[in-house]
């Protein structure tokens, strides 16, 4: 036996084909869809990989660092050091903010012109190794210098030597890494602690003349014959000895739930383990995205379906005479709805291969990661052919209601 | 093989049909009892004014509708008898009755060959057996040349010449034309007729021809009228046999 259906496929090829693409590009799109909350997801994870830490320690009754604002005093995390099963436990800031490159963008002359958002982390320089450092880096060294240096992620696409502005400072970049992003997909830009905590609560210059004016008219801080208190007021005022939170790196058999426990027993802070503050970021972070997502993908999926049963409708109501002539000549029922699930699974499966290429090639486009995994392919692929079966029971239907007496006519 | 050549020996065989569409008041009695007889290599000619029942009758006998009572035989195997007497009308179409419409209605997908070779596939031949007998009926048609063709690049009546080895490829005992030369001109149709009556020889087929080709009409040697629902036979003028 001939497949009728892949000589009817070669036969109107074109019109096939064509559908074909019109078909995959719409999969392609849901592929995209999907790679994007895929690519969130795993943001999301690497911001936690490169984190380094086993435990978060955040102000009391936060989610923080990533979902809500957190903040500690910068010396506690000596005494987390003490406890048993820790093995580091490092001081870290974020902050997201704009950073713009120091010299003027040589085409435009515009110095925001790659200005960017990103997360700026602070950490200890010479600390690498330690819970909260940039990893690996693709270029340059790690901070060394407690002041004015940044390692920045190469995404940002800041240059090595470069300077770059924020807030009120210059940081020359020493070192490049890769894939350091924020849950929200933002390139991070690490810098020393003390520069990062300044930028982070300091205030701007007339806003610290305006107070130190107020401090120096207040009786209580400027007393006749003790000005060191006023200095000592002042210097308290300016500086900032907070963090976001303390990264904590256990030892090898530490368990990570007791030892939280511990700190949030005895430092009275809020403490969260690997999985915790996974399941923040999911389901405070990405939740609401996703929902969106799965709303496209649904939508989508509605409109292929029925792309694909108009298709095949067509195709079959355009093909009623020699269905007629297929019955009578003695073709089985089963025959003729095989031939029709085959050209819409045929359908499904040219739809399937240009939208899986057009997701791959357009992947790396997206400002955002997007991340194709294989097995959302195979389940892509598994529901394309679902869809397709599915619309083509209408064409099938039509073309088994034909009667064979119609061939002989009147 | 034996119960074929009996079936040839006996050609068709049709007693008191008769078919009523509808019921009730909108009821119509299209075959009012239906008498005839053809016999394995004859070729008949069936004619009568429209509405008489012409294609109420060959679709009875090609089993695409059911009569309403009377009889019908495929040599000596009763197919109908005030009922279905086969279970599977789907083969008996496949293997029994070849069918030859007015258009030629061939598969557009499928070259001349596969169209040819589809019915001795779908009744589960291999497919070089298959192939091999289309090719034997195109070259007896005259249109060997063209077996790698689409349909739709031949002419009409090279198309109607394929059909009609579609038609004779399962050798069935009985084959069923309706109005098979309408579009064709003179010359054409008086060929068509003549592959039929060689055919019909040949493979000792019986054929019914439901025409109102006035072209044609004499080559019958047997011609039955049919009006208002019933047979009439006459002895046609036969006329234009090879
Ligand atoms: N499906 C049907 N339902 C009801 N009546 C029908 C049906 N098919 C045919 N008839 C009626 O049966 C009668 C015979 O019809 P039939 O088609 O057999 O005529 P015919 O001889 O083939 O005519 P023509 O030469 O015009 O093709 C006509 O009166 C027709 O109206
Ligand atoms: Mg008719």
């Amino acid at each position: 036996m001939i497949s009728l259906a892949g000589r009817d496929i070669l036969h109107g090829w074109g019109k096939f084909v064509f559908t074909g693409i019109g078909l995959g590009l719409l999969i392609g799109v849901t592929l995209s869809m999907a790679g994007i909350y895929r690519g969130m997801v795993d943001d999301a994870e690497v911001l936690l990989d490169n984190s380094g830490a086993d435990l978060w320690a955040v102000q009391k009754d936060t989610l923080g660092p990533y979902a809500e604002p957190s903040n500690l005093a910068d010396d506690l995390y000596r005494s987390l050091q003490t406890l048993p099963g820790v093995a580091r436990a490092a001081n870290v800031t974020y902050l997201t903010m704009q950073v713009s490159p120091l010299t003027d963008d040589p085409a435009t002359g515009d110095p925001n012109a790659r200005a960017r958002r990103a997360m700026v982390v602070g950490v200890v320089p010479g600390g690498f190794g330690e819970p909260g450092q940039p990893e690996s880096l693709v270029a340059g060294r790690h901070l060394t210098r407690g002041h004015y240096e940044a390692v920045a992620d190469i995404s940002t696409g800041f240059r090595l030597g470069e300077q770059l502005r924020i807030r009120r400072h210059a940081y020359r970049v020493v070192g490049l890494t890769r894939r350091a992003v924020s849950s929200g997909g933002d390139p991070m830009v690490f810098i020393p602690l003390k520069d990062a905590q300044e930028a982070q609560f300091l205030k701007d210059n007339d806003a610290i003349v305006a107070q130190r004016r107020r401090s120096a008219a207040n009786p209580a801080f400027n007393r006749p014959g003790q000005p060191q208190v006023l200095d000592a007021v002042l210097a308290a005022q300016t500086q900032s000895n907070s963090v976001n939170a303390i990264l904590v790196r256990l030892t090898p058999h530490a368990y990570p739930d007791q030892v939280a426990a511990d700190i949030r027993r005895w430092k009275h802070l809020s403490v969260y383990t690997r999985a915790e503050m996974n399941e923040i970021l999911q389901a405070k972070l990405i939740a609401t995205s996703a929902r969106q997502i799965f709303m496209f993908l649904v939508i989508l999926s509605v409109v292929s379906a029925a792309i694909v049963a108009f298709i095949i409708y067509t195709l079959t109501l355009g093909k009623i005479r020699e269905i007629a002539v297929l019955k009578l000549i003695g073709t089985r029922n089963r025959t003729i709805a095989g031939m029709i699930l085959q050209q819409a699974i045929g359908l499904g499966v040219i739809g399937f291969i240009v939208g899986k290429t057009v997701a791959t090639l357009w992947a790396p486009v997206f400002p955002k990661y997007v991340l194709l995994l294989p097995g959302d392919a195979a389940r892509g692929f598994l529901i394309v052919v679902i869809i397709c079966v599915l619309a083509s029971l209408v064409a099938i239907r039509a073309a088994l209601r034909v009667d064979p007496a119609e061939a002989i006519g009147g | 093989m034996a119960e074929l050549m009996t079936e040839r020996a006996q050609g068709i065989r049709i007693e008191g049909l008769r078919k009523r569409y509808g019921r009730g008041d909108t009821a119509v009695d299209a075959l009012r009892g239906v008498d005839m007889a053809v016999a394995p290599g004859e070729v008949v000619g069936l004619v009568g004014p429209s509405g008489s029942g012409k294609s109420t009758l060959l679709k009875c006998l090609g089993a695409v509708i059911e009569p309403s009572g009377g009889r019908m035989t495929l040599g000596d195997t009763s197919i109908y008898d005030e009922g279905w007497r086969i279970p599977d009308l789907r083969a008996l179409r496949r293997d029994k009755i070849g069918f030859v419409f007015q258009a030629p209605y061939l598969i557009p997908f499928l070259d001349v060959t596969d169209n040819v070779a589809l019915l001795p596939m779908l009744a589960g031949r291999p497919n070089g057996e298959s192939r091999e007998r289309a090719r034997e009926l195109l070259a007896a048609l005259d249109v060997a040349h063209r077996a790698r063709a689409m349909p739709s690049q031949l002419s009409g009546g090279e198309q109607q010449r394929v059909a009609i080895a579609r038609a004779l490829v399962n050798r069935p005992p009985v084959i069923l034309a309706d109005e098979p030369t309408a579009p064709l001109d003179s010359e054409r149709a008086l060929a068509v007729i003549r592959i039929l009556n060689r055919m019909a020889r040949q493979y000792q087929t019986a054929v019914i021809v439901v025409t109102h080709d006035e072209k044609i009409i004499p080559t019958f040697e047997r011609i039955y009228h049919i009006r208002d629902g019933r047979t009439h036979e006459e002895a046609g003028e036969g006329r234009g046999l090879e």
